[in-house]
């Protein structure tokens, strides 16, 4: 409310401004009379956790809900219907872009920027040259090296973010508004690598530097303190504050997604060089990997890291053999194993876990019930007179799920109906039930908010001291300094530094990261 | 794509409410009943409608036992056909397995005089041939299921006009036939009971072995499958060998029902088994293709034409009953499966 008052006190017409919006489904209320402005110009957050309403306002906007009566909403000072007509926010200037980009990967890059056109135009034919120069200026203006006629599939995921974004903003410019769009990037970042998140955020500022607003939703604090002017947080579908971001700190904004102050986990950075090895990988070649070898040890947790493309993410997947490796061995359990030959069920005999990053193309099913996800690996244990013991696997399924606090914990209830936090609490309960010897994950907190992440890594700590050791790849220093003993750092398919006990800092861990190679050029990145 | 859950709406706010959706939990409950229970209502319904309408001739206990017994050959087919679509492969291949297995066993045993138990045995060993071809060319070749089985099932048609020289052949020994259709327990043909015994197996290898999860794990995720040490290949192969042998079984229950075996109308099966196995994944367990869904399925569809027949309605309704059963039946198992698109390759 008081927002909207300074606003208009300062003379300017917000490019949006909302009253009052509330939302119920059912008996839930997703948005409690939710006011928030916009001005013209600037990057303004939108944070919260899963299920605080951010999705359910995005919706309304995109005129997907409609918003309970009572609610008002003004795009560039003039009022809009509420329910908003379909087509209308298009019309009114205002663009999206989903995390799901909305790309599609076997046509041309230009084919999926003129897309839009193809739809709503009626001109009958297409000049390819004509199209492909403007794509060419268009790309030229924003500093982007993409070449109109590659295959979209093709492109590093950072050029596909950064693709979704131009012809978002592209739209922009055939609305009655021209100038003074709204852009909305809904959660653009998580499967973006850091140098391409500094790559996307330079477009936005240039975008705003033309005079359009910006709606960044996001779960990550430092990326909201980084772009945004203003931040807005949503708690259980109620606005619980507007800051600006300057003269704001993490911890405050932190504080206001979780209601309460978290204690942020913390490993006490054990020094394990005492403990016996568990698993030793020699020259380990594959992917991006490049001879890498190295030894973990047991209850150790240790990180892998680098920029994109070093190869430090290929290695869970080569050492589980789900991807193939060139060479390598791994030494585990007193035998040795060539990688080339790995594959996983191999590997699961070796005593290996893996987590992918991808949680439902990958890790689980989304349209099958947490019952069936978390027992796939130990059905064998459950079986009496030659057949599965559903009653008593239900009731592992809900000791875990509580254990691991999935909520709801409800094992009927589908993998995909679930947030993305409580997925990867099922995921990870799946497989710490059969007590790895050796656990691989790649990126475990992707997509998962502050609380879930929290209680994710209580759960790793509890099992490593158990004994079970974790391999953990991620480009979230900040997670690496939290959970990891000791990290080893990738350039080039190598490993070029390991950072342990004390040293292991997120300070430290992006210096040597970034000092390690060459500073990557705007676009350098090689398609994977 | 297929797993966005946000484009849910109400969705959000049931996993947002930690716990708290106990009165909702009640209602998705008696939707889930009446979901599970719509099909045998159904079938429930219009039995009663043409009983009523025709209760001497729909109703006597003849019309019914010959129902039961003559459709068993359908419900085998059925279920063969479930099998690699839960594992996410067509199979358009299994009434030709059916036609070219019937015609086997009565060449060799009216023809060539071979004795009936080996002219069965070499009809399953005919079965596990086109299985393992089928399962070869989709899983060496990554070729597209619909694509390998619309190829074999028109080559195996093939050689059944080839074997018969597009002949029905009759003679087959009584032995089978006693065996298939004239035994009767409680009235109704002891072939009915080899098709219920087929269908107890199917739902307890699916629902209590961990055979039966992991194949639906493949089916419904096979990056999943395979990164969760499931031998994915292993699983398809023995799917799809698995569903040319319960094929060839129905071939021969339908050359012991009429005691024959013609070119043709074997192939009249394909299009009601698929109505039948995505209109019984509607039903019992909506969402998975299921084999006690599949039996209700293909009597519910049985007892609509049986009707309709002796309404006195021309047979031409056959296909259009058929037919539009089929594609009604996938648009409903995508409702019940919340539109998620499924992905069969």
């Amino acid at each position: 409310m008081t927002e909207h008052a300074t606003g208009t006190a300062r003379g300017i017409a917000p490019s949006l401004s909302l009253r009052n919006l509330s939302k119920s489904f059912g008996g839930a209320r997703a948005l409690n009379g939710v006011s928030l402005t916009i001005r013209p110009g600037e990057v303004h957050g939108l944070l919260g956790q899963n299920g605080s309403g951010k999705s359910t306002l995005i919706k309304i906007l995109a005129g997907f809900h409609a918003p309970d009566p009572g609610a008002e909403m003004d795009l560039h000072g003039g009022p809009v219907p509420l329910p908003m007509p379909p087509g209308e926010a298009r019309r009114r200037g205002v663009a999206f872009v989903h995390q799901h980009l909305g790309l599609v990967p076997s046509l041309t890059v230009l084919e999926n920027l003129r897309v839009g056109d193809f739809a709503t135009k009626r001109s009958w034919a297409i000049n390819w040259r004509k199209e492909a120069e403007r794509a060419r200026q268009v790309f030229a203006h924003f500093d982007l090296d993409i070449d109109p006629g590659a295959r979209v599939g093709d492109l590093a995921p950072v050029q596909k973010a950064l693709l979704a974004i131009v012809r978002a903003f592209e739209d922009l410019k055939e609305a009655e508004t021209a100038k003074s769009g709204i852009l909305i990037l809904d959660e653009p970042t998580p499967f973006l690598p850091r140098t391409g998140v500094q790559q996307l955020f330079s477009l936005v500022r240039k975008i705003v530097a033309e005079g359009s607003s910006v709606i960044f939703v996001s779960h990550d604090v430092d990326e909201i303190m980084e772009i945004t002017d203003r931040a807005t947080v949503l708690r259980d579908g109620v606005l619980v504050g507007t800051l600006t971001t300057k003269e704001a700190t993490p911890e405050q904004f932190v504080e206001l997604i979780v209601g309460r102050r978290v204690q942020m986990f913390q490993t006490s950075h054990k020094d394990f060089s005492e403990r016996p090895v568990r698993a030793r990988i020699s020259d380990l070649s594959g992917g991006s990997v490049e001879m890498a070898s190295f030894a973990v040890r047991e209850g150790e947790v240790l990180g892998l890291t680098g920029l994109i493309g070093s190869g430090f993410d290929d290695v869970p997947y080569l050492l589980y053999g789900a991807d193939t490796a060139k060479t390598g061995t791994i030494g585990i359990g007193g035998g040795s194993f060539a990688l080339e030959h790995m594959v996983p069920p191999a590997a699961l005999r070796l005593g290996l876990a893996l987590i992918p990053a991808d949680r439902l193309a990958c890790a689980g099913v989304g349209s099958l019930s947490i019952a069936d996800n978390m027992s796939l690996p130990v059905l064998d244990d459950f079986r009496r007179w030659g057949m599965l013991d559903w009653p008593r696997i239900k009731c592992r399924v809900r000791e875990l799920g509580s254990a691991y606090e999935v909520r709801p914990n409800n094992t009927e209830l589908t993998l995909g109906s679930l947030s993305g936090g409580n997925q990867q609490k099922v995921i990870l309960a799946k497989w710490l039930q059969t007590a790895p010897k050796l656990l691989l994950l790649d990126e475990p907190t992707q997509g998962v908010d502050v609380g879930a992440r929290q209680q994710l890594f209580a759960a790793l700590e509890q099992a490593a001291l158990t004994g079970t050791s974790v391999i953990c790849a991620s480009t979230d220093y900040e997670q690496l300094s939290q959970i990891c003993d000791r990290v080893l750092i990738f350039a080039r398919g190598r490993i070029i530094h390991e950072l342990a006990g004390e040293d292991v800092t997120k300070d430290n861990i992006a210096e040597v990261c970034l000092r390690g190679t060459d500073p990557v050029e705007k676009t350098g990145e090689t398609t994977p | 794509m297929s797993n966005d859950t946000d484009a849910m709406p109400g969705r959000e706010q049931l996993v947002a409410s930690d716990g708290q959706s106990h009165p909702e939990k009640r209602q998705i409950n008696w939707v889930r009943l009446a979901e599970a229970y719509a099909l045998p209502g159904a079938l429930l319904l219009i039995g009663a409608v043409f009983g009523y309408l025709r209760p001497e001739a729909f109703l006597s206990w003849a019309n019914i036992s010959t129902m039961l017994g003559s459709q068993a050959v359908l419900v085998v087919l059925t279920l063969a056909l479930i099998i690699p679509l839960t594992a996410g492969d067509f199979d358009l291949s299994v009434a030709s397995v059916l036609t070219l297995s019937a015609m086997l066993l009565a060449v060799l045993n009216a023809r060539m005089g071979v004795p009936i138990g080996w002219a069965v045995l070499c009809c399953f060993a005919m079965a596990v041939i086109v299985g393992l071809v089928n399962a070869g060319f989709i899983l060496y070749f990554r070729i597209p299921s619909l694509i390998v089985t619309l190829g074999t099932g028109t080559f195996v048609n093939g050689i059944v006009l080839w074997i018969s020289s597009s002949m029905t052949i009759s003679g087959i020994d009584p032995v089978l036939i006693n065996y298939v259709i004239v035994t009767r327990v409680l009235g109704v043909p002891i072939v009915f009971y080899y098709a219920l015994a087929i269908c107890f197996a199917v739902w307890y290898v699916f629902e209590y072995t961990s055979m039966g999860r992991r194949l639906i794990f493949v089916g419904r995720g096979r990056e999943v499958a395979r990164l969760s040490g499931i031998k994915v290949d292993a699983v398809r192969l023995v799917c799809l060998v698995v569903a040319s042998i319960l094929s060839a079984a129905a071939g021969i229950f339908y050359a012991g029902t009429i005691g024959a075996a013609d070119p043709l109308s074997g192939q009249t099966f394909l299009l009601p088994a698929f109505a039948a196995a995505f209109l019984g994944a509607t039903a019992i367990s909506p969402g998975r293709f299921n084999a006690w869904g599949s039996l209700v399925a293909v009597y519910f569809l049985v007892t609509g034409i049986t009707g309709l027949t002796i309404l006195g309605i021309q047979t031409f309704v056959q296909n259009l009953f058929y037919g539009a059963a089929l594609v009604c039946a996938v648009a409903l198992s995508q409702l019940v499966r919340k539109r998620e698109t499924q992905e069969f390759t």
